[in-house]
């Protein structure tokens, strides 16, 4: 393990899903108060056609390339499931359960296709499945920091702004908050995360690194900033850990491990969380009733002392 | 001069067509009701006119001019139950998003903000909830601190929607006694309004609304049972036994 840590391409991929993670979360927290988590999921796995075609027509397994197509297969997923919903009877989350089941299988298709072409498992595509964090050279891991980065500024710099759009967004076009700019940073942003994400963690379990760590946070705290921050913390946490987990075997995946320990943030969450977690929820209800047998009590001798005050 | 001059406002949702050729001018420092029974359009006409549901045809002018030119005097108290209240934040930060417009996109309030949004909860008896959650409040807490949000603002013309609805009686008179001081100060006010048995003790004007103008104008004037019988058709029964 301490070899695999001093190993400089290691300690780099690890750095990438540490800022992945922080990034995934701040979104997450973000499509959360949206009320979007399953749109996450639904963009992500619109993305692996978009992935595959890239690579189809260029040959190479350039990251930028694979982020554009995947960015563009996503946007057509993200537009196509606006469409459904506004021009047909269809709900939006059956647009959506719609859209990432054609996209997904799709993607699989067009995926065995290049496989067979490319010769065997040589393209190295399948990686943008479950994920490959080791698998990330150089350059691919500045590419993903860099623009993890910059999402990470958009959600910091536009804080109070997001707060007010996510909280009251009619409230927000009335003080001239331009709604439609918004919106697009958002679906900017929301995109810009899931594809940046796909190589490492894997088209299917990308979303998970958006939603649990919100849903984590959101037991620990009454502050949406309180939220983003301890969010990015839980993501950065659990993609760094998965990482580290998944470098100690030859050929492991990396977004299931990292999925695994958000899920035992989660769950450390539900339990323990200071605001709403099961324990604290007992606790507040046992001291309630605690209470209420004592002024019950109280009760039965009050009336006494106001009658006793009536008659003077 | 008219603060505010509706013509012709058409709009739908879809095939629904829900105003029709709605056209009224409101005075300044008027206190107006917008009654009119449920799913009249009242809503809608708020959101029309502050250009938060697009119009298919008609013209809104604010102090003689565009909504766009006039943002920062107009301002807008939603309905209760059009926000989340689970949102994870206190009531002195709800009141504060009244000044963002004032502090600046992308800056942070200073202290004369927080002090500013602060008096705003004290007019409205909330000061000692500044730093409640609102999920923790009470509808009718809820409620004011809405107002407080708007009062903030300082805008001089200000669209309710329903803020006296499902409200305890304390909050009530605090909304009122608020309106009346911001009539006072000059200000103009549009308030929907859903308790009839109360709009001639509250309001100096009325617009009497279904899907079109039913009546609009003083309240001893327009606010008349023929009017209101009008407006509600068949459904309002304790008007045709009075
Ligand atoms: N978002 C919406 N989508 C479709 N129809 C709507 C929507 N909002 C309101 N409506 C319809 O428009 C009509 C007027 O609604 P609204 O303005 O909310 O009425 P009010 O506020 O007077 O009760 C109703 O028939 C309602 O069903
Ligand atoms: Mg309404």
């Amino acid at each position: 393990m301490l070899n695999s840590l001093l190993s400089p391409n290691t300690q780099w991929v690890l750095l990438s899903t540490l800022i992945l993670g922080m990034a995934a979360g701040m979104i997450g927290c973000l499509a959360y108060w949206k009320r979007q988590s399953l749109m996450s999921d639904a963009l992500s796995h619109a993305a692996l056609p978009g992935v595959v075609i890239a690579f189809a027509l260029t040959g190479s397994k350039n990251l930028l390339v694979m982020i554009l197509g995947a960015a563009v297969s996503a946007l057509i997923g993200a537009w196509m499931i606006q469409w459904i919903r506004s021009s047909s009877r269809i709900k939006e989350d059956t647009a959506m359960g719609m859209i990432l089941s054609v996209f997904f299988g799709l993607g699989i298709m067009l995926l065995t296709i290049v496989n067979r072409t490319a010769g065997g498992n040589q393209s190295g595509l399948d990686n943008f499945i479950f994920g490959q964090a080791a698998s990330m050279v150089r350059k691919d891991v500045f590419t993903m920091l860099i623009l993890a980065v910059l999402v990470i500024l958009v959600v910091s710099i536009g804080f109070k702004e997001w707060k007010l759009f996510l909280f009251d967004p009619d409230f927000a076009r009335g003080l001239g908050l331009n709604s439609r700019l918004m919106n697009s940073l958002y679906m900017g942003v929301l995109v810009l995360v899931i594809v940046i994400g796909i190589q490492a963690v894997g088209v299917i379990l990308m979303a998970a690194m958006l939603i649990i760590p919100a849903v984590s946070a959101r037991y620990w705290t009454q502050s949406f900033r309180t939220m983003v921050i301890l969010s990015a913390v839980f993501g950065g946490g659990s993609g760094f850990i998965g990482t580290l987990i998944s470098t100690l075997g030859k050929g492991w995946p990396t977004g299931p491990f990292i999925v695994v320990a958000s899920s035992v943030l989660f769950t450390v969450s539900l339990v323990f969380g200071a605001e709403k977690g099961l324990l604290i929820q007992a606790m507040q209800l046992r001291s309630q009733k605690k209470d209420h047998t004592e002024s019950s009590n109280q009760a039965v001798i009050k009336p006494q002392l106001s009658e006793r005050g009536n008659h003077q | 001069m008219s603060v505010l001059q509706v013509q012709g406002l058409n709009a739908s949702y879809r095939k629904n067509k829900v105003l029709h050729d709605v056209s009224f001018e409101v005075g300044q420092g008027s206190l107006t009701s917008i009654v009119g029974p449920n799913g009249a359009g009242k809503s809608t006409l708020l959101k029309v006119m502050l250009e938060l549901h697009p119009k298919l045809s008609g013209d809104v002018s604010f102090f003689g001019s565009s909504l766009s030119k006039t943002k920062t005097r107009v301002g807008y108290v939603p309905q209760r139950g059009s926000v989340d209240w689970d949102f994870p934040t206190d009531a002195l930060d709800v009141v504060m998003m009244g000044l963002y417009g004032r502090v600046g996109w992308l800056k942070r309030p200073n202290k004369s903000h927080k002090e500013k949004a602060m008096a705003s909860l004290e007019q409205m008896g909330m000061a000692d909830f500044a730093g409640r959650q609102i999920s923790q409040l009470s509808g009718g807490q809820q409620q004011r601190v809405f107002l407080a949000r708007a009062l903030v603002q300082d805008a001089d013309l200000y669209f309710m929607d329903e803020p006296l609805a499902g409200v305890d009686a304390a909050t009530e008179r605090a909304i009122m006694t608020t309106l009346k001081d911001l009539k006072t100060a000059g200000k103009t006010v549009m308030v929907v309004h859903h308790d009839l048995q109360t709009v001639e003790d509250y309001f100096d004007h009325v617009l009497l609304l279904n899907r079109t103008v039913i009546a609009h104008g003083k309240t001893e004037e327009a606010f008349t049972k023929d009017h209101v019988y009008r407006a509600y058709g068949g459904t309002l029964r304790w008007m045709k036994e009075a």
